[in-house]
Order: structure tokens, then C-alpha cells, then sequence
């Protein structure tokens, strides 16, 4: 471990060592996380409402600073990270939300070259790999047409598009399928299983008792702020 | 910065402007109001100073003996008189001279009073007009001259006369012209500051989403920051070029009928259009980007923190 800020061919893509979190309300979101999640992993993040998993998952893209301990993204030890540097790190992480986050008037094709645009990337580039991530998410044909003209597992995949469309190394996705009819969530997962087959850690917080049990992946269950279990293609393991 | 990166800047900047139609406008005309403001005063700063600079030049003291003091007496207060070293001239006007100058002065209704009072009746002493080689020490040159009549008698000078007073007021009144008007300025701009900052916050709320998506993809804070400043200080130029237009014709105008001799009554002359106009526009043109320029930082500043 080295001067501590990047470290370089490592195969851990996510780092916690310690984490603690208390807001200044006084809650304490996280109690001691400990956790290591290697290159091309699929992760599940489940547990109750409120126990954490949101502040989790915050953390991992430096919504949220931790109270105490360290976090590594990466490569990027985010403790030591400048406020300037935060913007180089998110372009290694793709965000996905439980409600996609497009924006309403622009067309698709924009909403996903306009992740390209802001990080300055050659026009010629924007192009031609907005229309690779479009085919990719099955989106092609709708490239002119607006979010609101789309179905619910369709702006998903947008927003996926988005995510993945400056190639990051991971992709943390909030309850992606929380607003989705099963079929829908079923394409919607499929999708990010191609996506972690193609190089991308996954960590995905999720409430869909089948997906997790019947995708079978890694599970981390977060209860009061700990970890309480971590299993390789574990079960969900809640009734909900 | 990339190749096609500020021309979407521009794009988005000049866009924000059209989509706050009435904010645009508000903190538009609020720069343009107070750029007009202070480009009066400043014109009329100028202008005083200009005139200041004149009139100071003018100042001379004016050395009057007593009536009757013989020649060899007045020949060596003038060599006296120059060898102060202040003194730039000493020119003699005799009581003759003098009288001619009263008469002129006087015009048609001295003719009575001042009939018969030439040669030997001539009721006015000699005097001396003595220029001060810098103006502001023209008080020095009257006192060391005043110094010239001690441990004389009779005393030759009957009185030393310089335009003291009058310096000293119009200084005052150009200072009240100067500052009054800094204030008020002042004032107006920082207005007009709060006015774009509001614009601009409102552009932000409008955007707050685009914002946070913008943060999420990993957009640097600059990147983020360059439309509002663009639009900043499209705001403060606008507000400028109005007031800058109403000026400059104003003027130009005022420099046609002044030369019709109107003003010349009060020995005031008026700089030139093309001088003033370029320092008026400059200056008019810097301030109104830097109102505006301080106007978008002090919204964006909050914006950015996460």
C-alpha cells in the first residue's frame, strides 16, 4: 500500500476498510463496514429499509463522506482525494437510480451523449459509442424519441446506456428494478448481467426477493449498519 | 479545455439568457441604469477636471503698489520679484496700463466715472501680474513677496491679490462631483450584482437536475461553471452597450451646440468627443462584464459544493 492515493493494477475495485457514518442528525448509518469487491464481481446489496444501504452505496461514488474510515475506488483512496480530483473518480463509476434520472427534453440519443460530452470526450468518439451503447440496451430505433415517449424498462435502460457509455469499471445501481413490473426487472437484469460478462463490477442494492435468489450472485445483507452476512451466490434471505 | 467545448458553453450561456426573458431584462436595465448614472458622472468629472486644470492654470498673483512710488523703487521690487525662485514671469502694468483695463472692464457705463483721470490725475498705482512656475505654489510666491515690504518706508505694496478662495471651492464642489457620484455608483452596482446573482440562481434551479447528472458522469466544476459565467457577462454587456449608446449620442450632441458658443459664457470648454468617448466606452464596457462576471460566481458558488 504504497503513498496511498492510487493504486495501480490492483484487482480490487471497491475498498472499505473501517467506515463508519454518522449524520449530523446524530444517525448512525453505518457502524464498522469492512468489505473488499474484486474486479468484474456481481454484488447484491439487501437488508431492511434504513439499515444503510443507501448510505452504502453513496459512499462508493463520494456522495457522502464517511465519518471515519477508508474507502478506495478504483484505486482512488477518496479520504485523501481534493475536491477538484472528485470529478476524475465518478468517470470510473456508472450511477444507475431507482427513478433513471433522464432528462425530460432531451431526446434519448442526447441523454447518453451528453454523459460523453460533460467529461469533454472528442465529438467523432461521442458519436460512434453512443450509437454502440444504444444497440447495446436494445435502443437503437428510439435514439430521437423522448423519455416521456418511453415505458418505465425502457428509460432504465437509458439511464443504463448513460451509466455504462464512458466505460467505467463499475457500476453501482441503487433499486434499479424498484419501480418495474417483474418482466421489465427480468430484461432490466439480464441486461446488467451482459454487462458484468463484458469487464463491469456490479453493486446493486435491491429489494426483488426472486431476482437474487434466482440470479444467483454474490450477497451483502446490511442490517443497523453492519454487515451482518456475506456470501458467495448467496439467497436473499428476507420476507418481504 | 477541448476544441468544441466553448462553443457549447456559448450555446448554453446565450440560451439561459432567451429562457429568463423578464429576469434578463430586469438585471439588464438595472446595469444599464447604473452604468448611465456613472457614465454622467464620469463624463462630468472629466470635464471638471478638465476645466480645474485650466482654470488653476490661470491663477496669477497680482502684486498692486501704493499710488506714487518712484521709479528706482519699482525697478528693484521686480528684480526682487524675480529672483524668487517660484517665479516663472513678472510682467510691469503701469497705472496707465491699468486704467485702459478698468475702462474695458467697465464698459460704456464708466465713461462718466473715469472721464478726465488720465496722466497726472490718474488715481491708480502700478502693478505687477507675476506667474508662479507651478500654480499650487502661487500662495509661497504671494507671501515671499508680501515679505518684500518689511523694514521698508513707506511700504510700496499696497495689496497682493491671488484667486485663492475660488481655487479652494472649486476643488470642493469637484470633490462632492467626484465622490457623490462614486457612492451613488457604488450602490447601483452592487444592485445590480444581486440582480444577475438572482438571475442566474434561477437559471441554476431550472437546471438543478441536469446539474447533479452533470456531477454523477463526472463533470469537472469549471465545465459546470462556464455557462453561468458566460451568461454573466453577456448580461453585464448588454447592460452596458445601452447606456454606453445614450451616452455617447448625448454627448455628441452637447458637443454640437456648445460649440455654438453657449457655454463659452462660463469659460468652460468641453473635451473633445473622441477622447472622452473612448475612456467612457472602456471603462463602461469593464464594468458592466465585471458586474455581471461577480454577479454569476456568487450563485454558481453554492451550487457547486457536493
Amino acid at each position: 500500500m504504497d503513498k496511498g492515493y492510487v493504486r495501480k493494477g490492483c484487482d480490487i475495485v471497491i475498498e472499505m476498510q473501517d467506515v463508519w457514518k454518522t449524520y449530523s442528525n446524530g444517525t448512525h448509518a453505518l457502524r464498522g463496514i469492512d468489505i473488499k469487491v474484486d474486479r468484474n464481481e456481481f454484488v447484491y446489496v439487501v437488508g431492511p429499509s434504513g439499515a444503510g444501504k443507501s448510505t452504502f452505496m453513496k459512499l462508493m461514488y463520494r456522495e457522502e463522506k464517511p465519518t471515519k474510515g477508508q474507502i478506495f475506488v478504483n484505486g482512488f483512496n477518496l479520504e485523501k482525494l481534493k475536491q477538484r480530483k472528485i470529478p476524475y473518480v465518478r468517470r470510473n463509476i456508472g450511477v444507475i437510480f431507482q427513478d433513471y434520472r433522464l432528462l425530460p427534453k432531451l431526446t434519448i440519443y442526447e441523454n447518453v451523449s451528453f454523459a460523453m460530452e460533460v467529461i469533454e470526450a472528442p465529438k467523432k468518439h461521442i458519436r460512434k459509442r453512443t450509437m454502440e451503447v444504444l444497440e447495446l440496451v436494445r435502443l437503437k430505433d428510439k435514439a430521437l424519441s423522448l423519455p416521456s415517449q418511453l415505458s418505465g424498462g425502457e428509460q432504465q435502460r437509458v439511464a443504463i446506456a448513460r451509466a455504462i457509455v464512458n466505460n467505467p469499471a463499475v457500476i453501482i445501481a441503487d433499486e434499479p428494478t424498484g419501480n418495474l413490473d417483474p418482466e421489465t426487472s427480468w430484461g432490466i437484469m439480464k441486461l446488467m448481467e451482459e454487462i458484468n460478462f463484458r469487464g463491469t463490477t456490479i453493486v446493486m442494492a435491491t429489494h426483488n426477493k426472486e431476482i437474487v435468489n434466482t440470479m444467483r450472485k454474490r450477497v451483502i445483507a446490511i442490517e443497523r449498519g453492519t454487515i451482518v452476512r456475506d456470501e458467495l451466490r448467496g439467497e436473499y434471505g428476507y420476507e418481504d | 479545455m477541448k476544441i468544441n467545448t466553448p462553443s457549447r458553453h456559448m450555446r448554453e450561456g446565450v440560451r439561459n439568457i432567451v429562457r429568463n426573458g423578464w429576469m434578463t431584462f430586469a438585471s439588464v436595465s438595472s446595469i444599464a441604469i447604473s452604468l448611465f448614472i456613472l457614465g454622467v458622472f464620469v463624463l462630468l468629472t472629466l470635464n471638471v477636471n478638465d476645466w480645474a486644470d485650466q482654470v488653476e492654470n490661470r491663477v496669477e498673483v497680482k502684486v498692486y503698489l501704493e499710488v506714487g512710488v518712484p521709479q528706482e523703487q519699482v525697478d528693484s521690487l521686480e528684480a526682487d520679484m524675480k529672483a524668487i525662485p517660484e517665479v516663472k514671469s513678472v510682467t510691469f502694468v503701469s497705472k496707465e496700463e491699468g486704467l485702459v483695463y478698468l475702462r474695458q472692464q467697465l464698459g460704456e457705463n464708466s465713461k462718466d466715472l473715469l472721464e478726465g483721470l488720465d496722466g497726472e490725475d490718474n488715481p491708480l498705482g502700478d502693478a505687477f501680474t507675476v506667474e508662479a512656475k507651478d500654480p499650487r505654489s502661487v500662495s509661497v510666491v504671494a507671501d515671499k513677496i508680501g515679505a518684500l515690504n518689511l523694514g521698508k518706508d513707506p511700504k510700496p505694496i499696497d495689496k497682493i491679490d491671488y484667486g485663492k478662495e475660488t481655487v479652494k471651492k472649486m476643488f470642493k464642489i469637484m470633490d462632492i462631483i467626484r465622490w457623490g457620484g462614486f457612492g451613488i455608483v457604488l450602490l447601483l452596482s452592487l444592485s445590480a450584482v444581486f440582480l444577475i446573482a438572482n438571475t442566474i440562481k434561477i437559471t441554476i434551479l431550472a437546471r438543478r437536475k441536469e446539474i447533479s447528472i452533470m456531477k454523477l458522469v463526472g463533470a469537472t466544476n469549471s465545465f459546470i461553471r462556464w455557462p453561468f459565467f458566460i451568461e454573466g457577462a453577456l448580461l453585464g454587456l448588454i447592460g452596458s452597450l445601452i447606456p454606453i449608446a445614450l451616452l455617447l449620442i448625448g454627448y455628441w450632441n452637447l458637443v454640437q451646440v456648445a460649440d455654438a458658443d453657449t457655454l463659452d459664457l462660463f469659460m468652460i470648454q468641453l473635451k473633445p468627443f473622441g477622447e472622452i468617448g473612448l475612456t467612457l466606452t472602456v471603462l463602461l464596457l469593464c464594468i458592466g462584464m465585471f458586474i455581471g462576471v461577480w454577479g454569476s460566481l456568487l450563485s454558481v458558488r453554492k451550487f457547486l459544493r457536493v
